[in-house]
């Protein structure tokens, strides 16, 4: 019983942080509905855009429309997930430059914590929902096994894809310590991960198979879950079986995204304000 | 006349000063534009092929080219709506732009374009580089050059003036990262940055054309990319300089609305 009261005492200036941040979002109303807009315009776009290509030749890379959607359904709604929580790494640049990041230093709390509790993006929940939409739509005109096997599956690939995502995110704002200025490099790996993981990773050349099969390994959140799933033929260089190694690509990333995370932290030497 | 010429070159010329201030920031830009250049061949040379080797008249080697053009052009285009123009209107600070014996949407323009033209150096070059490694396909006749290069300089222009657009829309919403979101998210894929707009099913295709975004990069690279012959693209230029007296003119008379209604909030 005591426990409890401490445990929620230790999260209420978190609960409270993000409360006020939730509301302040929705003062400039116009605005607000226009960010929301934008945000669920943003997602369907991406889907816009691997529908064209799929428009113009009926299958590519061995896989037709319905069953990319699976792979865009899976990755994006991931994306999106972790996006609304450790999104906002990518202000990191902004407060290092500033100095404001000393502030951090100087509360009771973890750093990487603090950050991630600095803000919530309302919109971003918008974005959410059209990964949500492509995933329900694309389990819906597949023929998905929905045996023990099949459900699991799911839910692992979506929970490690969510911590995969996340990681990049933390990763890039590791980084970011030592580029400040170079920030745009890290979405190389951020939002090129994301369009790669909505891809259909077996057209990709040697080179992108490494990078963004394995080192971010991006294949892991969408492509080949669907490919187990689907009982589709994989690449030689993906056996189907790696469908369910999205936890330890998982582990992988969020090791990766530590270690540099804790570089970071060592490297800061304040903005000297 | 002529004083007046010196001021705007002067700030172009400031233009491309700010901007060769940050090179680490152009390094970054090119790490990830080389990325995704990356990504886009793989997918589309996938597309290009399983269409039979020719597809809307994109073969392997005009889609590189579209590619890395399109690439190249990302630091100088502004496709993200994002304007100095936009913070200065919500602190207030465009008041004292006002005060300025200079037209503020010229001016602004004028820099934002300086600044346009230096990232081609660090963020167009090496991706041209790049482009020639892979293999890119040049255009039938000479005159595509020239034509080209009018075309790629009234894209950046176009583009800066309809971000610009967005920005003055604050001297009546105040907080202007809605619209900029909204026209970060259109306007890359109506430009055709991540598919080439002519792979657009028919309807869609016809409303891109309705927008000002393909005047902005998918233009200036068909002509470069030698998918239009001459009087194609002459065609493109003659819509590029309808678009940019269409946004220019409504940018001119939004900031004089504007300056009306401004209202400068705090003291």
């Amino acid at each position: 019983m005591a426990e409890g009261v401490t445990v929620r005492a230790r999260l209420r200036p978190y609960r409270v942080v993000l409360a006020a941040r939730a509301s302040s979002q929705t003062v400039y109303r116009a605005n607000f509905v226009l960010d929301l807009i934008s945000s669920l315009l943003a997602a369907v776009v991406e889907l816009a855009e691997v529908w064209v290509l799929f428009h113009a030749v009926t299958r590519l890379g061995g896989l037709e429309f319905h069953q990319i959607l699976l792979v865009f359904g899976l990755a994006d709604l991931a994306f999106s997930l972790a996006d609304l929580a450790f999104g906002h790494c990518d202000n990191l640049p902004t407060y290092l430059r500033a100095g404001t990041l000393d502030v951090f230093y100087l509360r009771p709390q973890p750093l990487l914590l603090q950050l991630v509790t600095s803000d919530i993006s309302l919109r971003r929940l918008a974005r959410a929902a059209v990964g949500l939409a492509a995933l329900g739509a694309g389990l819906a005109v597949n023929d998905v096994a929905w045996d023990v096997g099949g459900v699991a599956l799911l839910v692992v690939a979506l929970v490690s894809g969510c911590a995969t995502f996340a990681a990049m995110f933390v990763l890039a704002g590791g980084l970011q310590f030592f580029l400040v200025d170079g920030a745009e490099m890290t979405s190389a790996f951020v939002y090129g991960g994301r369009y790669a993981a909505t891809q259909p990773a077996s057209v990709w050349s040697r080179p992108l198979q490494v990078v963004f099969g394995f080192f971010f390994p991006m294949a892991f959140t969408g492509f080949l879950p669907t490919l187990r799933l689907l009982d589709l033929p994989a690449p030689a260089w993906l056996p189907t079986w790696l469908g369910w190694c999205g936890p330890l690509a998982a582990l992988w990333a969020w090791a990766l995204a530590l270690l540099c995370w804790h570089w970071g932290v060592r490297h800061y030497r304040g903005g000297g304000g | 006349m002529r004083a007046t010429a010196r001021v705007y070159w002067r700030l172009l010329r400031a233009g491309i000063r700010r901007q060769s201030a940050y090179r680490l920031a152009a390094f970054g830009g090119v790490a990830a534009n080389a990325t995704f250049g990356l990504l886009k061949v793989e997918v589309l040379f996938a597309t290009v092929r399983a269409a039979g080797g020719e597809l809307a008249g994109y073969d392997v080697g005009r889609m590189s080219t579209y590619i890395w053009l399109s690439q190249a052009l990302l630091g100088s285009v502004n496709l993200t709506g994002r304007t100095d123009i936009a913070e200065r209107i919500k602190d207030g600070r465009v008041a004292v732009d006002f005060l300025r014996p200079l037209d503020v949407q010229a001016a602004e323009i004028t820099t934002e374009v300086g600044r346009a033209l230096f990232a081609l150096i660090p963020r167009g070059i090496p991706m041209l580089v790049i482009g020639l490694f892979v293999g890119m396909a040049q255009p039938g006749s000479v005159a595509a050059y020239p034509l080209g290069a009018v075309s790629l300089l009234l894209a950046i222009v176009i583009s800066v003036a309809t971000a610009y657009l967005v920005g003055v829309a604050g001297f009546w919403l105040v907080e202007t990262h809605g619209v900029q979101v909204f026209y970060l998210v259109v306007s890359g894929f109506l430009a055709g940055l991540f598919v080439p707009i002519r792979l657009f099913p028919r309807w869609l295709w016809v409303a891109a054309q309705a927008t000002p975004f393909p005047s902005m990069l998918a233009y200036p690279i068909d002509i470069l990319a030698g998918r239009v012959g001459l009087a194609g693209a002459l065609t493109l230029l003659a819509a590029q300089l309808a678009w940019l007296a269409g946004v220019g003119g409504l940018g001119q008379a939004l900031t004089r609305a504007g300056r009306r209604h401004l209202e400068v909030q705090g003291g």
